[in-house]
């Protein structure tokens, strides 16, 4: 994102003060400048009574749980008990788990992609990657539903309680009752959602990396492989990173498929296998019919959690996708 | 270096790569999976009756979603209504008169509405659409979803504005057109290309959105005119009838999702192919 | 001061330089003048890149600016038609006047429509060939017969011929000579009373480059013109005055024949005899 000033700009003529602008005003150029500021001050406009709104309209939960809101794991509109403990847990659970399954597998692609396709396949790819990445989120959910759920509960949960879930430290992760959603379902779901925003932006990063450290490897006899994990990848980490940082911002934010097999149940679980709860899918799922005041203030305080993290996230991916454009990673 | 060592690095090369290969497959193949699975089981419920009937009541069998798609329509056209005009004339904004610091905040603004999730835009529509009139109404989700097109227009239209060449504002500006006059006659026509398909993927990516839709729009299981009140729309209609426990249901989520899917693809690969041949640089 | 040796190397890149010519200097002092400059300073910000210039620019003759890459020629060029102010942060002092009037006091679009430019790589708009010529009539609110004036244009830039059957296909349709052409017909459409060429045929092959200054030398008398550039042989050729710019300042000012015959400034001759620049 260049952040040149505009390309021509007519110097101001010179006085200043009312009059002045009026008479400036008759200027078809100050009407002009004027019109599109208006518009663009509207964006500001817009994000800061959005900010101001779920600031606003917390404040009941906010001052009445204070801090204590993000530790407590009652979650009770009834008793007007809120808690966002597991709503904060289920989040992290199902980002982190999609990062790790989306991870591996979406720098995988985006290797290949640049440096081992020839570049007209990479392109049809890419471009192709590009249409999933513009799949509606309620699509994947139709399919995390009727396709992903089912296998999970007949196929692959059997299969990882039979083997990992008798495995010493990890083992607890895959026991107990499976019914197909859960945490594990949903990770899954997202991870197939952010892995075309990871290889679409490794990608192009990797594109950018200069020849001549390629080369440089190459030519000391590393093989492909080597040249490319050890020289290209490091070179283009922070990139990388940045689209890292990209995706879990995405998955944090995702709402719909995930509310469609997760199971939806606000409890901390130990087990993959058990229904549990992500922010986003609490506020998809009650504030339609929230009970009172209370409930839809902490609610809000919800979003609020979200926006300001996901705000942090992106303002991070996109330094560090900046980092690499300049000047490329100094592998450590 | 022995002979083992270079036999292992030489094989560990060929299975990794492999592997990247088979990972970039995958993932497409995923794309191939979504296709097939909703042609396969929505195709079949997709009929005249699909486009022109009211859903009927719970535990009937048949019905359309005549009213989600027009619902759709309505919203989309809202968005259009409330985000294009902002997105285009910011984006002029950036890309013409931009003074440094003011340009600067804007778009940090804009890339931060372009982060929000959209569960959140959700819920500011709500606060200003919604609780205000203490209903549910097609307009509260049109200003959800006008948000949400207004940064991706932004950044097309400064993209496209700025592709455009110095030497054609100067060629103009030497003539006797003053700035604005520049703009609109040469600047903006020659851009008009891009900045119109980056619209069209705007209302596009806004379609398929259902969470901001679910407390604002609401849904409805009539049509209804006017503006004023909930309305269905194809994507909050997959998610209540993909939960619900009708057969029948399903039938038509998938029936749903196939159509969405197929609008939204569409209109994707058409802009992506436009913008492709102009040989400029995507922005998601 | 003429040495044999001087106007040997001289006659090398004005061979159509007669001695004849040199004596007519006399009459361009009564030739009415279109632009006086008098004592102009230029800044791009801090920086100066005018240094108290004053010129005479004759009516209906060609002037040429000549000078090392850097010594301010298009920058002092583009304040003719104000054109610098499009750009931030500049600054400029002194008096430019158009027929007598300041240009700084008059209304910067009629000047620009009194004042053309071509520039260094041709610049056609994506429109089709009619439009690009009709667009400055367009937008000065010309109420009138487009087609007749476009015709009228075209024919002046030595381009109706070639493109009177496609005129609304693209402008890029033209080869780069005929879409600098149509930048020239573009610019007479409005009937400049001035024509500033900035480098025009830099990025263009030899026989186009003769094809315009052939033009130049038919719009003499309709146009006064002044152009900036590289070539040389160019300026002896095409131009009946020619200025030599060095680090901003107006080093040497005459007719051109004289200028590259005897030129009065040693630092004009070490540029002309190619010891540098």
């Amino acid at each position: 994102m260049s952040t040149a000033t505009s390309a021509i700009d007519l110097a101001a003529p010179p006085g200043s003060g009312p009059r002045v602008f009026i008479r400036r005003l008759r200027n078809g150029d100050e009407v002009a400048h004027l019109i599109t500021l208006v518009f663009a001050a509207a964006i500001l406009l817009i994000t800061s009574v959005m900010v101001y709104e779920l600031w606003v309209r917390s404040s009941l939960t906010r001052s009445k749980f204070g801090l204590g809101f993000f530790f407590s794991s009652v979650w009770d509109p009834v008793a007007e008990q809120f808690g966002a403990a597991p709503f904060i847990y289920g989040t992290l659970v199902t980002s982190l788990l999609a990062l790790a399954i989306a991870v591996p597998l979406g720098l995988a692609a985006a290797i290949f992609l640049a440096e081992l396709a020839p570049r007209k396949l990479s392109d049809v790819i890419a471009f192709l990657i590009d249409l999933l990445a513009a799949v509606p989120s309620v699509i994947y959910g139709l399919l995390g539903i009727f396709i992903i759920v089912p296998v999970m509960r007949t196929v692959i949960g059997p299969f990882l309680k039979g083997t990992l879930g008798h495995v010493p430290v990890v083992g607890p992760l895959f026991q107990g009752p499976n019914y197909g959603v859960g945490f594990l379902t949903a990770s899954i779901v997202l991870a197939i959602m952010i892995v075309p925003f990871i290889i679409s932006v490794s990608r192009e990063v990797l594109l950018t990396v200069p020849r001549e450290q390629r080369e440089a490897a190459l030519s000391l006899g590393a093989t492909r492989w080597e040249a490319t994990w050890k020289v290209v990848v490091p070179w283009a980490r922070p990139g990388v990173m940045g689209s890292v940082f990209l995706a879990l911002a995405r998955a944090l934010g995702e709402t719909m498929a995930v509310t469609m097999v997760i199971g939806n149940s606000p409890k901390i679980a130990a087990s993959l296998f058990a229904p549990g709860y992500s922010i986003a899918a609490v506020i998809a799922n009650e504030f339609a019919e929230a009970s009172g005041d209370a409930h839809r203030s902490a609610l809000m305080e919800l979003g609020l959690v979200l926006f300001l993290i996901t705000f942090i996230l992106n303002g991070c991916a996109r330094l560090l996708i900046v980092a690499t454009e300049r000047g490329g990673g100094r592998p450590s | 270096m022995s002979k083992l060592r270079l036999a292992w690095r030489k094989s560990l090369n060929g299975v990794m790569l492999t592997l990247t290969g088979v990972a970039a497959f995958a993932v497409v193949a995923v794309l191939f999976v979504i296709l097939g699975y909703l042609i396969w089981n929505g195709g079949t419920s997709l009929n005249l009756a699909f486009f022109t009937q009211l859903p009927r009541g719970e535990g009937e069998t048949g019905g359309g979603m005549a009213n989600a798609i027009v619902g759709s329509l309505k919203l989309l056209f809202l968005a259009a209504v409330i985000g294009l005009p902002v997105g285009l004339l910011a984006g002029v904004y950036l890309a013409e008169f931009g003074g440094k610091t003011f340009a600067f905040i804007t778009r940090y603004t804009t890339d931060l509405l372009n982060g929000a999730p959209s569960i959140v835009i959700g819920l500011f529509a709500f606060s200003v659409a919604v609780l205000p009139v203490k209903h549910f109404s097609v307009m509260a989700g049109g200003v959800a979803l006008g948000v949400m097109v207004i940064p991706i227009t932004v950044r097309s239209t400064e993209e496209f504005l700025r592709a455009i060449p110095n030497s054609l504002r100067e060629g103009a500006m030497a003539l006797g057109a003053n700035k604005w006059k520049t703009i609109a006659t040469v600047i903006i026509p020659a851009a008009s290309g891009g900045i119109i398909t980056g619209m069209l993927l705007s209302l596009a990516r806004v379609a398929g959105e259902t969470a901001p839709l679910i407390f604002t729009a609401f849904g409805n299981q009539y049509s209804n005119t006017g503006w004023s009140q909930p309305i269905a729309s194809l994507p909050v209609m997959i998610y209540t009838y993909a939960l619900g426990p009708y057969d029948d249901w399903h039938r038509q989520a998938w029936a749903a999702g196939l159509v969405l899917l197929a609008l939204v693809l569409i209109a994707n690969i058409g802009c992506r192919l436009i913008l492709n041949r102009k040989g400029s640089a995507r922005s998601i | 001061m003429a040495s044999a040796a001087q106007s040997k190397s001289v006659t090398k890149f004005a061979p159509h330089v007669r001695a004849a010519e040199v004596s007519s200097a006399a009459s361009a002092k009564e030739a009415a003048l279109r632009f006086q400059i008098s004592d102009l300073n230029f800044f791009y910000g801090p920086k100066q890149a005018v240094f108290g210039l004053n010129l005479k620019i004759p009516a209906n003759k060609v002037t040429a600016l000549i000078g090392p890459s850097g010594c301010g020629k298009s920058t002092f060029l583009r304040t003719l038609n104000r054109m610098n102010e499009t750009i931030r942060n500049t600054r400029v002092a002194g008096e430019i006047l158009l027929d007598g009037q300041s240009i700084h006091g008059m209304d910067v679009v009629g000047l620009r429509r009194r004042v053309g430019m071509v520039f260094q790589r041709p610049n056609p708009f994506p429109k089709s060939i009619y439009d690009n010529v009709a667009y400055g009539l367009r937008i000065n609110g010309y109420k009138g017969r487009l087609d007749d004036l476009v015709e009228h244009s075209l024919k002046r830039a030595a381009l109706w011929e070639e493109v009177k059957d496609y005129l609304h296909k693209s402008a890029f349709a033209l080869s780069g000579g005929q879409q600098q052409r149509l930048c020239i017909a573009r610019a007479l459409a409005v009937d400049p009373e001035v024509l500033l060429l900035d480098e025009p045929c830099s990025a263009l092959d030899p026989v186009t480059t003769a094809k315009i200054e052939e033009l130049m030398f038919q719009l003499k008398d309709s146009c006064t013109m002044a152009i900036v550039t590289h070539n040389m042989q160019q300026a002896a050729r095409a131009s009946d005055f020619t200025a030599f710019m060095l680090d901003g300042k107006l080093i040497e000012h005459s007719e051109t024949p004289k200028l590259f015959t005897t030129p009065t400034d040693p630092r004009t001759e070490a540029y002309i005899t190619g010891r540098f620049g």
